[in-house]
């Protein structure tokens, strides 16, 4: 019996050895891990520089992009980011709150979108659409508002209240199932089919000179002005009301908030309503701006949406903002310039490539968003 | 204290709302068109549709649950009684009146241009065929019924409520399987049971589904203590009380049995249950090579599908003739698989190692980020001449062993293929659970902290973690690949890394047999991402049912079906602290009325 003793006592003290040889080591590869990291980062900044620099170097030289087409990249990357900022929103309050990725909130747009759809078409068909667009965009608006906070409202109430206090990762894969549900829903009744929405008078359609020199299109204008005033209208709703303060001290600590008088189930549930809202005019500005919409065209820009969401830092309203131009610009102008500079051909069908690398670069390196987060939470990653 | 109620005790409001969302899941189904659909598959002969059976199990439940009452913990529940029924029935009576009221509602208003199933066929199907007066009443007795019935459930006792329960659900999945029963049939060579069960027109007839119903119920009721679960513990009685040789001759002569049985399996599935196993085992394997990553190293991976596509691709890339790249040499299968292997676990350490200090939500994200990357570059213009673009890579040559050719068109063949990988993986990652790997990834889903305090590497062993989960996804694209015989990036979207993950997660994470229970019950039975299941008729649903399901499942059982242990105690952890918080909480009280 003593044979086997031995060797037991012989891999123990193996095991001690290499235990102590490990944490001895443990820098070092802890430094090979951080290597890498430095190289993808290099590498990413040198390839994206030289990108920018090839296609200014070919705009100056009169080949490749024109200046008008740059102008045109960089408004159109304005406006999507816009919208993207808009989606944005939602997903850093709800992360703001309750610490979790909503998945579903794409969903949430693109149900806003496709009820005020039907409407865009009814009053299209009375004639309404043509000769007062102005009464029409507003009808619309309110439709696509109140749908999408009716939507996240009730998927508040039945999938995600009652996981309160389960581990974080529980409610991000209910929100893929709801994502899936609604998707399918939304397939269900209304039709897989893409639908389009009536075109805008022309007089939106056409470009107009802003500040004299800068041509730009009035739909794009449109959805620029809609955002700014949505995002100073949250502002003031979330910094100057009461349900706005409580909402700021629910995200702060929960526990304490509930102990100063603050209804916390009522405040989260005004947090999706208010998400789900701007997530219902990011509906009618992604209805602006492309007019097609179907029953999975809200899971990508969702994840995009929360791209820009972490780019401006969780819970910084206007941080999301800023983030959703950023990556609005970054893949309009990115994906010609950088894979144009770079000289990579069908640059075209790479346009996700380049956002989703985005979205690593940024969850890898910056975390915390350009401006680091606003709101603490317990144990964010 | 027990009280008989009297019949009218009951809150009011309560059964309005349970009515009222009955009405809306009925109509709900109806007007996504399940309903229209469903009803041309005839389940009874004149009795029963699949439609139907969509709808009616709704008023059973919501009866059910009505008259149910929670139970307060030292208060004797009321006894069960009449009082019961009639709330059954007046949910299942409010949901009939509404479902009525919707029906009449599409029938004077065209919906149609906003709702597009709800057209005639809704309408006919919501009244039985008859006009919107008759119909009418027909719904609303239907319902009330049904709802009577749900409540019936309630009042019996538990022995009865589960041999009515099992009785009715074993005819029913025989009438729902019919096909699969019928190859089943026609497998075991007993052709003539099947025409005996079903009528020509389809279905089970009348008194078929009876006599079934009756045979179980007397089963049930006669073969108490015959069990299988009976006849298994006393197989494993007799087992552990064999010497070891006795034991060790037997293993040999149950892998005899075993190995018998997977020769003999295919022929007797035939080739659509064949092509549906294929299916499943492949999911199995995928499901199990993410389980090592989630379920045991407790990261959240979203862009599993990308390893999936780098094995398929690698094989086509190797092996076609019609390879886009003709520079690379054409290989044979296996000498072409130990590369993709290398290659896959090469990736797997490339997407690991920027991700290695993340956790939860943002590694789900980025991971999520790199599978669409990966499929996003299989599409684009820039890889194209690599792999060929949105055209893909075909003309995949299938698998053979020496003179035996599993090819991909004989699906019995590739059975034993992916048969012998699914068991190969399955050893691994059993192998794995208990290893030292496997239980530093098991610290390390616990506490990263801690186990790194504990000397584990967490570097290598969470890229150990996604080498080994991209491995057995290459092997399985690979096989994959040979099997279809093409390769486009269309079959590698997100859903798929989106459907493994919901496999394993209604199965049970960690759990190896709850994997393969969710692979077979919503891989085979309800079907892959484009691929059909057993149940063809819920193609256009399905995606829908994975929802409702994994939102049920996130709800009501977390841990999955058939769960690990380790892992529901990790998810009721939080409750059993509560539990202690408040009996701390409950003791300090009594404390105070003391000193009072």
């Amino acid at each position: 019996m003593a044979a086997p003793l031995l060797i037991r006592r012989e891999d123990e003290t193996s095991v001690v050895s290499k235990t102590v040889s490990k944490s001895r080591a443990g820098k070092f590869r802890d430094g090979w891990v951080d290597g890498f990291l430095w190289f993808i980062r290099i590498a990413a900044i040198l390839v994206v520089g030289f990108g920018i620099f090839r296609s200014v170097v070919m705009t100056l030289n009169g080949e490749g992009t024109s200046i008008d087409a740059w102008e045109n990249l960089i408004v159109s990357g304005v406006a999507q980011g816009a919208m993207y900022g808009m989606l944005a929103l939602g997903y850093s309050m709800v992360y703001g709150v309750l610490g979790f990725i909503n998945f579903a909130h794409g969903e949430v747009f693109m149900g806003g979108a496709m009820v005020s759809f039907f409407v865009a078409q009814a009053l299209f068909d009375n004639g309404v659409w043509e000769s007062n667009f102005a009464l029409s965009l507003f009808i619309i608006l309110i439709v696509a508002v109140l749908t999408s906070t009716l939507i996240a409202v009730i998927v508040e109430r039945v999938a995600y209240r009652p996981l309160r206090d389960a581990p974080r990762i529980i409610p991000l894969i209910t929100s893929i199932g709801i994502s899936f549900f609604l998707q399918y829903t939304f397939a269900g009744l209304f039709g897989e089919g893409v639908k389009t929405y009536p075109t805008p008078p022309d007089y939106l359609r056409n470009k107009v000179n802003v500040l004299g020199f800068l041509p730009i299109e009035g739909t794009k204008i449109l959805v620029m002005v809609v955002a700014l005033i949505s995002m100073i209208g949250l502002y003031f709703y979330v910094q100057k009301t009461r349900a706005g303060r409580a909402m700021r001290a629910v995200a702060e600590d929960k526990e304490i908030a509930a102990l100063m008088g603050i209804n916390v189930d009522r405040t989260i549930v005004s947090t999706f309503a208010v998400g789900g809202a701007m997530a219902g005019v990011a509906g009618i500005l992604w209805a602006l701006l492309f007019r097609s919409i179907s029953f999975i065209t809200g899971f990508l820009p969702g994840i995009k949406a929360f791209t820009a969401a972490v780019l401006g830092g969780i819970g910084n309203l206007a941080g999301a903002m800023v983030g959703g131009i950023v990556l609005g610009l970054f893949e309009n102008v990115g994906t010609i310039v950088v894979l144009g500079g770079l000289g990579i051909p069908g640059a075209g069908t790479l346009k996700d490539v380049i956002s989703f690398s985005a979205l690593v670069l940024v969850l890898v390196f910056r975390p915390r968003g350009l401006f680091g987060e606003r709101l603490s939470h317990e144990d964010r990653p | 204290m027990s009280t008989t109620r009297s019949i009218t005790d009951f809150e009011t409001k309560d059964v309005v709302i349970q009515g009222a969302l009955a009405a809306l899941a009925i109509s709900f189904i109806a007007a996504i068109g399940m309903l229209g659909e469903f009803n041309n598959r005839i389940l009874i002969t004149s009795l029963l549709s699949l439609g139907y059976l969509a709808i009616g199990w709704i008023p059973i439940l919501f009866g059910y649950r009505a008259s149910a009452e929670e139970t307060i913990e030292g208060i004797d529940p009321p006894i069960k009684g009449p009082r019961d029924l009639l709330v059954g029935g007046t949910v299942g009576a409010i949901a009939g009146i509404v479902v009525s009221a919707f029906a009449w509602l599409a029938a004077s208003v065209d919906l149609t241009g906003v709702f597009i199933h709800t057209g005639p066929g809704m309408r006919s199907a919501l009244t039985f065929g008859q006009g919107i007066g008759f119909g009418s009443l027909l719904m609303i007795v239907f319902c009330t019924a049904l709802g009577v019935f749900g409540a019936a459930l309630h009042v019996m006792t538990p022995t009865v409520r589960s041999v009515i329960g099992v009785a009715l659900g074993t005819t029913i999945v025989i009438a729902i399987f019919e096909a699969d029963a019928k190859e089943l049939f026609k497998g075991f060579r007993i052709r003539g049971v099947a025409s005996i069960l079903y009528s020509p027109t389809g279905g089970l007839t009348i008194v078929s589904a009876a006599a079934v119903t009756a045979l179980v119920v007397a089963i049930k009721v006669y073969g108490k203590g015959h069990g299988p679960r009976v006849v298994y513990e006393r197989v494993k009685l007799h087992h552990t009380s064999q010497t070891p040789e006795m034991q060790r001759r037997n293993s040999w002569i149950w892998g005899a049995a075993g190995f018998a049985v997977y020769l003999v399996i295919p022929q007797i599935l035939g080739k659509s249950l064949s092509e549906t196993a294929v299916t499943v085992g492949l999911f199995l394997v995928l499901g199990l090579g993410l389980n090592i990553v989630v379920g045991q190293a407790g990261m959240l991976d979203l862009g599993y599908v990308a390893f999936f596509a780098v094995g398929a691709y690698g094989i086509a890339m190797l092996t076609s003739p019609f390879r886009p790249a003709q520079w690379i040499p054409q290989l044979d299968f296996w000498v072409a698989l130990p590369i993709v292997i290398i290659v896959a676990a090469f990736v797997g350490i490339l997407i690991g190692t920027p991700v290695i200090r993340m956790r939860g939500d943002y590694l789900a994200i980025v991971t999520l980020g790199f599978g669409e990357i990966i499929q996003k570059l299989f599409l684009s213009d820039w890889w194209k001449p690599v792999v060929g673009g949105a055209q893909g890579i075909t003309n995949v040559p299938s698998v053979s062993i020496g003179p035996v050719e599993f090819a991909g068109a004989n699906s019995k063949m590739v059975f034993y293929l992916v048969a012998i990988l699914v068991a190969g993986v399955f050893v691994l990652s059993h192998r794995l659970q208990y290893s030292r790997v496997g239980r530093s990834w098991a610290a390390l889903r616990e506490d990263e902290q801690v186990a790194e305090a504990m000397g584990i590497n967490t570097v290598t062993a969470k890229l150990l973690a996604f080498a080994i989960g991209a491995v057995i996804a290459a092997l399985a694209g690979a096989l994959f690949a040979a099997k279809v015989g093409s390769v486009f990036p269309s079959s590698f979207k997100l859903l798929v890394s989106l459907v493994i993950l919901v496999v394993i997660i209604v199965g049970g994470l960690g759990s190896l047999r709850g994997i393969a229970v969710g692979a077979i019950v919503l891989i085979g039975v309800l079907g892959g991402p484009t691929l059909p299941g057993l149940l063809r008729e819920f193609g256009r649903f399905k995606l829908l049912i994975y929802g409702v399901i994994l939102i049920y499942m996130m709800l009501k059982r977390p841990e999955g079906l058939l769960p690990s242990v380790l892992r529901s105690r990790e998810l009721h952890h939080s409750e059993l602290t509560q539990d202690a918080w408040l009996d701390k909480a409950g003791d300090f009280e009594e404390d105070e009325e003391v000193t009072a």
